[in-house]
C-alpha cells in the first residue's frame, strides 16, 4: 500500500508529465485558454491515463515482452513480440477512447457534452502514450502499481493544466509585449512553473 | 529644497509633449516624483485594488525592511569575527559588515533599475517604484559572500523573465525577488549552499553551517545555536533572514499601517506549525530518526527563512491569492509545503523559497475556486428566495 502510495505521489509532483518530461504540450497549450475547459480535458486525461495504462501493462506481460507467451505453450518460451509495443499501445489507447466517448455518452451525457472534441483528441495526446511507454520502460511490478502510476501521471497533467489556465485567465489584461503575446508567453509561464515545480526534486518518501 | 523645485519645474517643459526630450519621459517622471509628492496618482497596475497611492505601499515595506538590512551588516560582521575568534566592537562589526552588503544593495539597485528605465522608456508606460522593494529584498536573501555579477546577472534575469515580459510591476505570477533566489539556486548551487557561504571570509576551521544545515548533514541536536540565539538571529544565514525579532517587528508594522496581509501572515505560521507538531509527536511516538522531525516544532519557525519568507514573501499583493477566504489556504498551505520540502527531501534543507514560488503559481488557481464557490452560494441563495 505504501509503495503504491508513493508511485502515485511520485508520478503526480517528481515526474510531473508536463514540467519534468514535457509530453501533451500540444493540448496543454491550446486548452488551457479558461479553467473550465481546461478541468474537462484535464479529468479526461486521468480517466484514459486511468484505463490505457493497466491494460497496456497487462498486454505488455502477457503478449509483447520476451517469453511471454509462455502460458499459451512453453514452446512459444523464446517469441519476444516488444517490437510491436508501439503499435500496439496506440491501437490500445484509440480504443480506449473510443470506448470512453461511448460510456460517457451512454451514462452521463451532460459530461460528454462539456468534454466536446477533447475527448476523441486524447488519443493523440503524446502524455497517454508516453504513460504507457514509462510504464513498459520502469517495469512496474504488478497492475496495482501501473495503475496507480498512470492516475498519478494523470493527476499531475490535471494540476499542471488548470494551474496554467487560472494564471492565463490572470494575465488576460496583462500589457504583455505584442511579440510574446499568446504562445510566447505561455512557453514563459511554463518554465515558471517548472522551476517553482523543482521544489518536489529528490524528495524520498 | 525650493531651489530644487524650481530646477525641476524649468526644466519639465522639455520633457513634455512635443518638447526637447520627449521621449525621457518617464525617466523625467519617475526623478520628479521621486523627489517630490506628485499632484497625480498612480492611474494604472497593481494598486488598482485599493486607494492607496503604490509609492506609499513601497515606501512603508522598504521602512519595515531597513531594520534588517542593519541588522544584517552587523551580523554578517560578527559572523566573521566569531569564526576566528576575535572579540569586536559593534561599529567594526558593523563596518566589516556595510562594505560586504552595501555593494549588493548598490548592485541589485543600478541593474534592476536600469533594466525598469530600459523597458519603460521603450515601453513608453511609467517606471514604477515596485522594484524599491523587490532591490531592497534581494540583498537580505542572498549569503553575504555571493559575487556581485551574480547579484546582477540574477536580478536581470529576475526582473526581465519574471515581470517585464508580463507587463512590468503587478502583473507578474512568481515574486521577482524569490525568482532571483532560485535562479541563483539552481544555476550555482555551490555559491548558495552548503556549510561555506553563509558566513563572509569565515576562518577555514569554524564550521559556518546554518542550523538547518547542520541538520541536513545529521548532527545532533545538541549542536544547534541556543533557541534565543535563533530568535535575536545571531546565526549565520542569509542577510536579512536570521533575526526573527525584527522580523515580527516589521510584519507587525506592516498589518498596522494595513500593507501586509495578517492572513497570510498568521496561516503561513499556522500550516507550519501544525504540520511540524504533528510531525514530532508522530516521531516521538514511533522512533522514526529524522533530525528534521525531532526538533520542537516551534524551532521550525525561527530558523532559515521561514518568519522572514512568511511576513515579507508571502504577502506580496500581486503574487499571493486575492480573496480573503483564498489568502488562509493559500498561507496554511505554503506553511505545511515548507514542513515537506525539509523533512522529506534531502536535497534542500531550506524550503521556504520553493513553497512560496510553488504556491505563486496555483494562487490564480485558488482564487478562481473561491470566487466560483462563492458564485455557487449566491445563485442558490437567489433560487431559495424565488421558490418562497
Amino acid at each position: 500500500m505504501e509503495n503504491l502510495i508513493n508511485i502515485f505521489v511520485k508520478s503526480i509532483f517528481i515526474d510531473n508529465m508536463i514540467f519534468a518530461y514535457f509530453l501533451g504540450m500540444c493540448s496543454y497549450l491550446a486548452v488551457s485558454k479558461t479553467v473550465k475547459t481546461s478541468m474537462g480535458l484535464g479529468i479526461a486525461v486521468v480517466f484514459v491515463l486511468g484505463i490505457t495504462v493497466p491494460v497496456d501493462y497487462l498486454i505488455n506481460k502477457y503478449l509483447l515482452t520476451a517469453g511471454a507467451l509462455t502460458w499459451i505453450s512453453p514452446a512459444l518460451a523464446d517469441v519476444d513480440l516488444s517490437f510491436l509495443s508501439f503499435i500496439m499501445f496506440i491501437a490500445v489507447i484509440a480504443s480506449m477512447v473510443q470506448l470512453v466517448e461511448m460510456v460517457i455518452e451512454k451514462f452521463s451525457p451532460a459530461l460528454y457534452s462539456s468534454l466536446g472534441i477533447f475527448l476523441p483528441l486524447i488519443a493523440v495526446n503524446c502524455a497517454i502514450l508516453g504513460g504507457s511507454l514509462f510504464m513498459q520502460e520502469r517495469e512496474y511490478a504488478s497492475v496495482a502499481e501501473a495503475t496507480s502510476f498512470g492516475l498519478g501521471s494523470g493527476v499531475g497533467w490535471f494540476l499542471a493544466i488548470v494551474g496554467i489556465a487560472a494564471i492565463r485567465e490572470k494575465i488576460r489584461y496583462s500589457n504583455v509585449p505584442a511579440p510574446l503575446k499568446g504562445l510566447g508567453i505561455t512557453f514563459i509561464i511554463t518554465g515558471l512553473m517548472g522551476i517553482a515545480f523543482m521544489s518536489f526534486m529528490g524528495i524520498k518518501l | 529644497m525650493s531651489s530644487l523645485r524650481k530646477t525641476v519645474d524649468k526644466i519639465k517643459p522639455y520633457f513634455e509633449k512635443g518638447g526637447k526630450f520627449e521621449y525621457l519621459h518617464s525617466t523625467f517622471e519617475a526623478f520628479e516624483t521621486f523627489l517630490f509628492v506628485p499632484d497625480t496618482t498612480t492611474t494604472s497596475g497593481s494598486h488598482i485594488r485599493d486607494y492607496i497611492d503604490m509609492k506609499r505601499t513601497m515606501t512603508i515595506v522598504v521602512l519595515a525592511l531597513t531594520p534588517l538590512l542593519l541588522f544584517g551588516m552587523w551580523n554578517v560582521g560578527y559572523q566573521h569575527f566569531l569564526s576566528y575568534g576575535e572579540e569586536a566592537s559593534l561599529w567594526q562589526n558593523f563596518w566589516f559588515g556595510f562594505l560586504k552588503v552595501f555593494p549588493i544593495l548598490v548592485v541589485s539597485y543600478v541593474v534592476g533599475l536600469g533594466i525598469e528605465f530600459a523597458f519603460a522608456q521603450v515601453r513608453g508606460h511609467e517606471v514604477n517604484e515596485g522594484f524599491l522593494v523587490t532591490g531592497f529584498l534581494i540583498p537580505l536573501i542572498v549569503p553575504p559572500d555571493t559575487p556581485l555579477w551574480m547579484v546582477a546577472l540574477a536580478t536581470a534575469f529576475a526582473v526581465i523573465i519574471g515581470k517585464e515580459v508580463f507587463g512590468g510591476t503587478g502583473m507578474n505570477i512568481l515574486n521577482p525577488a524569490l525568482l532571483a533566489r532560485a535562479f541563483l539556486f539552481f544555476a550555482y548551487p555551490q555559491d548558495m549552499s552548503g556549510e561555506k557561504v553563509w558566513i563572509a571570509e569565515k576562518a577555514d576551521a569554524f564550521s559556518g553551517a546554518t542550523p538547518l544545515g547542520k541538520l541536513l548533514v545529521g548532527e545532533p541536536l545538541s549542536t544547534l545555536p541556543h533557541a534565543s540565539d535563533m530568535f535575536w538571529g545571531l546565526i549565520p544565514g542569509s542577510i536579512g533572514e536570521t533575526s526573527t525579532f525584527l522580523i515580527l517587528l516589521g510584519g507587525l508594522f506592516l498589518i498596522i499601517t494595513g500593507i501586509g496581509s495578517w492572513r497570510v501572515m498568521l496561516s503561513v505560521f499556522i500550516g507550519g506549525f501544525g504540520l511540524a507538531g504533528f510531525l514530532w509527536i508522530l516521531a516521538h511516538y514511533t522512533g522514526v530518526d529524522n533530525a528534521y522531525m525531532s526538533i520542537p516544532p516551534y524551532y521550525h519557525l525561527i530558523m532559515g527563512g521561514f518568519a522572514f519568507g512568511a511576513v515579507f514573501m508571502a504577502t506580496d499583493p500581486v503574487t499571493a491569492a486575492q480573496t480573503n477566504k483564498g489568502k488562509w489556504i493559500y498561507g496554511i498551505l505554503i506553511g505545511v509545503l515548507v514542513i515537506i520540502i525539509r523533512v522529506f527531501n534531502p536535497a534542500y534543507p531550506e524550503g521556504m523559497m520553493l513553497a512560496i514560488l510553488l504556491m505563486n503559481v496555483f494562487a490564480p488557481l485558488i482564487d478562481h475556486f473561491v470566487v466560483e464557490a462563492n458564485i455557487k452560494k449566491r445563485l442558490k441563495r437567489i433560487k431559495v428566495q424565488t421558490v418562497k
